[in-house]
């Protein structure tokens, strides 16, 4: 089923929660909605489901307006943080539940609604677990419930609310994996929240990238990590250091330094220079680099994560080297990022480019992005 | 022996009176401290609670067991508690279904006036019952608009049965929904949603999912409010009347009964009212500890 979310806007007791937010869904797709708390993610979940109304916009599904439509009308089935399973019914009980409730028309015997429950439970790997309450299962087992439980009314679209939130890491690892699975199976249009990057980019076909009640990004985790489209999803997605520089005749300037890196197309002024912490080259020092002085140095994992302070107004900024890296012992470092991304430094929502393939600077193996505009 | 380690039988006898003593959880008390605080509990217990209520029956059978059961069949006497049940029969059922109704808008619903509401549950038990039953003298009384109008069509209020009833919801509306807002406020709206996305109407989510989530903090309620319907005194001493074999419930009958001397009689019935509260509370316990479980899991889940 298609998903189609056109201009919606939603305010709470006139606090703004979404603003004109459009996004298209395709049928059977696995889409995470990616943002810290408070940037609308799980507001437009909800409207999708009709749990919340839109305050304008319409929301479509297939070429029906679902909009005015209640929640029991539109048939989604929606996976809750904290499960909401109803504790005085068994697992059982549970997954047929909105079988249970369907008018008699269409409602299936008791027998066989047991029987689909059964199934369900195989498909989530919990056979045999009819007759527990919930109280009795983990976090896991009973998020995994839940979901059985919303995948039996055959829903359009199945909406998950920070599926694996409350769960532990270990666990969260293994259901995402799970959760894939399931959908490849069964081929449902999914809709998750969540505020785990790593989630959001291993699991989802599509990530969306919201921010204070608006989209910021839709696009792959390819698109949103290696093509950031502004300052706020290059510093959300991943690692990210920041430098502020300015640009003079088309070469980036860290105070009176020039830092090795030229642009075309940007006017003078004020910018600012995003970078990975891993994806930096250690130069000799001399001109046309960074250099700063080690401030910390800590072992994260499998790499050394350095903090320098650089130039005179002492910025700092985090790089990254291998564990075993010489260079890494020094007190001073000279470094320059090997893909970088410029923008404007009001941090803004102006319009950005994205690839310009080449001449510009040193860094000619690079992919370069540029801000086109101020 | 194998027994005394699975025990947790010391093995070096010496050693574990000294480690024992020299470390005590910061959250405990003394032995001097706990037993004072444990004596003047259970003094408190039994100087106010207990020997008031033996004292109570010993009263009742000071004549024997046959004054004590001629006493409660006298004919004024089965009136009352006739009445008293009726009462309850009728304000109990009422307070049931107004406590759901006002805990499920304050709990489920942001609405404008609802700190207001609140406040307006809690106002019968901050009020005293005299002015309670005198609230309903003013407003069906002969010298107001209400009554008058009444009166004209034949209604008795005051001093009949509807004035007792009005007096006794009022007194005791706030037992149920005092209960159940908490419990639904903490329980949240996660669950219906829930019922609702799997497509549920209004009156399925409420049968099959929000009254199981409430009914032991429902139960726990209405006995109470039970309770408190059968004993009011106050509130319904002011609009019964106390007309005998008619008006008068069985506080109201205890208190004649007292001061025309008639001690055993109103003793006796005084055992009835107070079996009602061990009724009540062991009905309550029983319930705790046949369901103990499920209460708790209720609870906290």
């Amino acid at each position: 089923m298609d998903v189609s979310i056109r201009s919606v806007s939603k305010e709470f007791d006139g606090y703004p929660a979404l603003h004109d937010v459009s996004l298209d869904i395709r049928s059977g797709e696995l889409i995470a909605l990616l943002g810290p708390s408070g940037s609308g993610k799980t507001t437009l979940l909800r409207l999708i489901a009709g749990l919340e109304r839109p305050t304008a916009g319409a929301i479509f599904f297939g070429d029906e307006d679902a909009s005015h439509r209640t929640v029991q009308e539109r048939n989604v089935g929606f996976v809750f943080q904290h499960y909401a399973l109803f504790r005085h019914m068994t697992v059982a009980e549970n997954i047929g539940f909105g079988l249970k409730v369907r008018p008699a028309a269409n409602r299936p015997s008791k027998r066989e609604i047991r029987r689909r429950a059964s199934e369900l439970l195989d498909l989530v790997q919990l056979s045999g677990l009819e007759d527990r309450y919930p109280s009795q299962l983990s976090g896991g087992q009973r998020q995994r419930v839940a979901l059985a439980r919303a995948l039996a009314i055959e829903p359009r679209v199945l909406l998950l609310d920070e599926p694996f939130g409350a769960l532990d890491a270990q666990v969260r690892r293994e259901l995402r994996r799970w959760l894939r699975e399931i959908h490849d199976r069964t081929g449902h249009t999914t809709v998750f929240v969540t505020h785990d990057q790593e989630e959001a980019l291993e699991l989802a076909d599509r990530v969306v990238v919201m921010s204070r009640g608006r989209i910021e990004q839709v696009g792959s985790a390819d698109d949103v990590y290696d093509r950031p489209n502004s300052p706020f999803v290059f510093g959300f997605i991943g690692d990210s250091s920041v430098l502020p520089v300015r640009v003079e005749n088309g070469k980036l300037w860290l105070q009176d330094r020039f830092i090795g890196i030229e642009v075309r197309d940007v006017p003078d002024g004020p910018a600012s220079l995003y970078f990975r912490p891993h994806d930096v080259e250690l130069l000799d020092g001399g001109g046309g680099c960074i250099a700063g002085t080690v401030t910390a140095s800590r072992r994260v994992a499998g790499t050394r994560r350095v903090e320098l302070e650089v130039g005179g107004a002492r910025e700092r900024v985090e790089i990254e080297l291998p564990v075993d890296h010489p260079e890494a012992a020094n007190s001073r470092i000279s470094f320059r990022p090997r893909r970088w991304k410029l923008f404007p430094a009001s941090g803004g929502t102006a319009a950005l480019s994205a690839t310009d393939d080449g001449s510009a600077g040193k860094a000619d193996e690079a992919e370069l992005m540029l801000a086109a505009s101020l | 022996m194998s027994v005394d380690t699975l025990t947790g039988m010391p093995r070096p006898a010496a050693a574990r009176p000294a480690a024992a003593h020299s470390f005590r959880r910061p959250t405990t008390e003394g032995p001097l401290a706990k037993a004072i605080l444990i004596t003047i509990a259970l003094g408190f217990l039994a100087l106010f609670l207990v020997l008031p209520l033996i004292a109570v029956f010993i009263e009742a059978f000071r004549k024997g067991a046959g004054e004590f059961l001629a006493a409660l069949g006298e004919p004024d006497t089965l009136a009352a508690i006739r009445l008293t049940l009726t009462v309850a029969a009728i304000a109990v059922p009422l307070n049931l279904v107004f406590g759901v109704a006002a805990a499920w808008a304050i709990a489920k619903f942001e609405f404008k006036g609802k700190a207001f509401l609140t406040t307006l549950i809690d106002l019968p038990f901050s009020v005293s019952p005299v002015i309670s039953g005198l609230v309903y003298v003013l407003l069906f009384g002969t010298g107001s608009v209400l009554g008058t109008w009444l009166k004209a069509h034949g209604i008795e209020i005051l001093f009949a049965v509807p004035g007792i009833v009005l007096a006794t919801v009022f007194v005791t509306f706030p037992f149920v929904a005092r209960e159940l807002i908490p419990l639904m406020q903490d329980q949240g709206t996660g669950d219906e949603e829930a019922a609702l996305s799997l497509g549920a109407s209004g009156w399925q989510t409420f049968r099959y999912v929000t009254l199981p989530n409430i009914k032991w903090g429902l139960l726990y309620g209405v006995l109470l409010c039970n309770a408190r319907a059968m004993g009011e005194f106050g509130a319904v001493s002011v609009v019964s009347g106390h007309i005998r074999g008619l008006t008068n419930t069985m506080p109201l009958h205890v208190e004649i009964l007292y001061n025309e001397y008639n001690f055993v009689a109103a003793f006796a019935v005084s055992t009835l009212l107070a079996s009602l509260a061990l009724v009540t509370l062991v009905f309550k316990s029983f319930l705790e500890y046949r369901y103990g479980d499920e209460i708790a899991a209720t609870a906290k889940h």
